[in-house]
């Protein structure tokens, strides 16, 4: 077992780790990133349409009416304290990241350009739409990640490219460190540091129709699970309004900011009855159960699963000049130019609002209230701080990695220094190493793949954007089936060089384990709230559900508790758009 | 519709030499590549592929396809004749079947110097930038890395040292931003690797891309940009 040494670590290298690293290192420390992926493959890389920060560029904004927005999209569940400071920061976030170089598109003058999203308006939500996304085109996160990653080098963050951390080493003290699979070499490495973060992105690839890239699978909130520690709000998965039919890649919200409207099988704007003013732009709750809603009563396209998003009225040279990723997939993948037919879209599972408790500083919550583990941290989308609570704007979430990447990387500079190395536990490298070399020495009697593909379907059938009692039960017992199928997938007989099965198979008990958590969490909400639909409770109950839910997974068993939302300033209220 | 897959597959060090697997499935009409390598990985676990965000912009699956370059997520089952022989990207060393050891391709990227450099302090809020200047990132800023037109070079092929066109795409992005404020050293950093003066124009690179870049064009623009004062 090859040993490394490094003041912080950070788990993931999208852009809430690379931001960390970036500021960590800049403050004078030896850091070292260690992802699954190489640095640009993070799913980071796919994000299309903007980034949310009240620039006011386009016309009159404030940070005030992006706190409102953020608020009531998120159902009232967010945190208010950090949804405020959230709307703030991201106006000096935006500039940061022009300083170090993303190339986001200008307006005439030169300033960053700005386009309409759905769920941002002015006027504390009484207004009209408001153009508040800082867009590059439709390749927001790829110029966002590249920029970090180049500056990354530039400042010599020590990358461990291709290694998939296998556990997160704890002890009373905190976090010592962490045990990772070199992918290419096949072999485990331990990492000892004075600090850890977190940025391990979301899950949902726990779905079968998902926009997610096929590495998301939930590793770092799975490996605090498996600690003992809770997940906050995991009920909450968002699914995306148009992911491309019926593969589920992302369309950006960006193609309705500019413009494009949703039509059913009648060629008629349904959102007008969903969201009589705001139309395609509501929150993205509303507009994926309205397409839901309108396939389920035969208003899809001829009567299959999916409606159209059509944007044959824009302007050819707009489509090529601001969304030409989107023209470019539309082409390549469903044969179609956009300027003549219309995309086929349907909901996709795209972004997990919930995640591991963190405060504003990114300390991981042991209790997913107050206290903290010392040493661990967390930002990104593995996290819940809360800024999105029931439900998350378009938008946002690069802003949050931006932000409280930026925010972990400074706290972590400034206590680094007066800790010490705490030493690694023998006994949990053992236990670690035990777990791999069963997976590797067992003979398989079940398919690993077929697992996975189970549990997927399941979840998108099961838990998905309309959910009730029974197919919720439905599900639980067929986790608790796959769980037991899991114990019988196995390695045999595959080199460890570039074993890729390994890490499928590592990655398929976090996926079971965040399933379980998922489906408990939504079956005792017994009230619908911003991404979280239950047919067989459809109101929003603030009476008894105005709050977070955290999930503790102790030896298998799962217990749930909950906390206070945080209400600073905007009471709930009736959410119309 | 059916298709034969040969696949060549290659663990160094077990094997002596790169040999060629053959997979017969039934493949869908929404079929890319990478769906038929997830097929096959069903059934063989052991076969190594690289692949995440499975729609064309991270940059992760470029193999080679019946000769071509191209990203494995992208390419459509139904364009291709019934039998498709998939290799690694050719040039560089292989870590096991698909899966090649891109370093040399980050190192280049490394050399020249991957991040806008300004020495003036930066304003309050954006620096300024007209959609004229940020016009001349276009066709450039959008290359995923992918290593394709890379993998696709004689020249890098026949010297490792050789920036080659992944490398070269990104040069030209930050030399052409109007906000980099070291575009001599960066023109010395240029002059000091093999890179723009051994480009033989082979075109290899521009029909490797599977972002339809142009790194030749960017190759000229660099080398336009040293000669003129």
């Amino acid at each position: 077992m090859i040993k490394h040494k490094h003041q912080i670590i950070i788990v993931g290298a999208g852009i809430a780790g690379l931001t960390a690293a970036l500021e960590a290192v800049q403050a004078g420390n030896d850091v070292a990133i260690v992802s699954k992926v190489f640095p640009t493959h993070s799913h980071s890389v796919a994000a299309q349409g903007g980034t949310a920060a009240a620039l006011g560029n386009m016309e009159e904004d404030s940070w005030e009416w992006h706190f409102y927005d953020t608020v009531k999209g998120s159902h009232f569940l967010g945190d208010q304290d950090a949804q405020a400071m959230f709307c703030k920061e991201a106006i000096e976030t935006a500039y940061f990241l022009e300083h170090i170089g993303v190339p986001f598109s200008r307006t005439e003058n030169g300033h960053i350009l700005q386009r309409h999203f759905g769920g941002h308006y002015s006027e504390f939500g009484k207004g009209a739409p408001i153009r508040r996304a800082c867009l590059a085109a439709d390749r927001i996160g790829q110029a966002i990640l590249y920029t970090l990653f180049g500056q990354c080098l530039r400042f010599k963050v020590r990358f461990y490219n291709e290694f998939l951390v296998t556990h997160i080493l704890l002890q009373d003290e905190g976090c010592s460190g962490i045990m990772a699979w070199d992918i290419v070499h096949g072999e485990m490495h331990t990492f000892q540091g004075k600090l850890t973060l977190l940025a391990t992105g979301g899950c949902s690839r726990l779905f079968k129709i998902s926009t997610n890239s096929a590495i998301n699978t939930g590793d770092g909130m799975g490996m605090v699970l498996a600690a003992g520690f809770p997940l906050e709000d995991m009920e909450f998965i968002q699914f995306h309004p148009t992911g491309l039919y019926p593969w589920g890649f992302l369309i950006s919200e960006g193609v309705r900011g500019e413009g494009g409207y949703l039509l059913n099988q009648d060629a008629e704007r349904f959102m007008k009855v969903y969201a009589p003013t705001k139309l395609e732009l509501a929150p993205r709750d509303i507009v994926s159960r309205a397409i839901q809603s309108e396939i389920e009563a035969g208003r899809g396209i001829e009567g299959k699963p999916y409606v159209s998003l059509d944007i044959t009225h824009l302007p050819e040279q707009l489509i090529k000049e601001k969304l030409p990723q989107i023209r470019e997939m539309a082409i390549k993948f469903a044969g179609i130019d956009p300027k003549r037919q219309p995309i086929p879209v349907a909901p996709a599972a795209h972004y997990s609002m919930g995640g591991i408790p963190v405060n504003i500083d990114c300390e991981v919550l042991a209790d997913g209230k107050k206290a903290i583990v010392p040493r661990l941290f967390a930002a990104g989308e593995c996290a819940c701080v809360s800024i999105h609570g029931a439900n998350r704007l378009g938008t946002n979430s690069t802003m949050e990695c931006a932000v409280f990447g930026r925010r972990a990387g400074r706290d972590m500079a400034k206590i680094v220094r007066s800790l010490n190395f705490l030493p690694l536990s023998k006994e949990q490298i053992k236990e670690g190493l035990e777990e791999i070399n069963t997976l590797l020495n067992r003979i398989p009697k079940i398919s690993l793949a077929e697992v996975r593909e189970v549990l997927q379907e399941g979840m998108t059938k099961n838990c998905g954007i309309l959910r009730e009692e029974s197919c919720l039960r439905a599900q639980l017992e067929l986790i608790h089936n796959l769980k037991t199928a899991y114990q019988e997938i196995g390695l045999k007989g595959i080199p460890n060089e570039y074993n890729s099965a390994l890490q499928e198979a590592l990655e398929l008990k976090h996926m079971l384990n965040l399933s379980e958590a998922i489906v408990r969490c939504a079956l005792a909400r017994k009230e619908s709230r911003g991404a979280h639909y239950r047919t067989d409770f459809p109101t929003t109950d603030e009476k008894n559900w105005l709050r977070h839910t955290l999930v503790f997974m102790k030896e298998g068993k799962y217990k749930l508790d909950y906390k206070p939302v945080v209400i600073t300033r905007f009471e709930p209220e009736e959410r119309r758009f | 519709m059916e298709k034969a897959f040969f696949i060549q597959r290659f663990l160094p060090g077990r094997d002596k030499r790169p040999y060629w697997q053959k997979y017969v499935l039934k493949c869908k009409g929404t079929w890319v590549i990478l769906d038929a390598l997830e097929a096959i990985h069903k059934q063989d676990l052991s076969l190594a592929y690289r692949r995440a965000c499975r729609h064309g912009i991270c940059g992760s699956c470029a193999i080679n396809i019946n000769g071509m370059n191209q990203l494995a997520c992208e390419k459509r089952v139904a364009d291709l004749p019934y039998k498709i022989k998939i290799r690694p990207l050719p040039g560089f060393s292989i870590i096991r079947d698909l899966v090649v050891d891109l370093t040399p391709v980050y190192q280049h990227v490394e050399a020249i110097k991957p991040y806008l450099i300004t020495t003036t302090k930066p304003p309050e809020k954006e620096r300024l930038q007209l959609p004229s200047e940020r016009k001349r990132l276009d066709g450039l800023y959008e290359c995923i890395f992918c290593g394709a037109c890379t993998g696709a070079c004689p020249t890098f092929w026949g010297n490792q040292g050789f920036l080659g066109p992944t490398a070269l795409i990104q040069a030209c992005r930050l030399l052409m931003d109007s906000r980099d404020e070291t575009k001599e050293e960066r023109k010395k950093t240029l002059k000091a690797h093999p890179g723009l003066w051994q480009c033989h124009s082979i075109f290899n690179c521009v029909e490797a891309c599977p972002k339809g870049l142009n790194p030749l064009k960017a190759i000229v623009a660099l080398r336009k940009a040293i000669l003129s004062k």
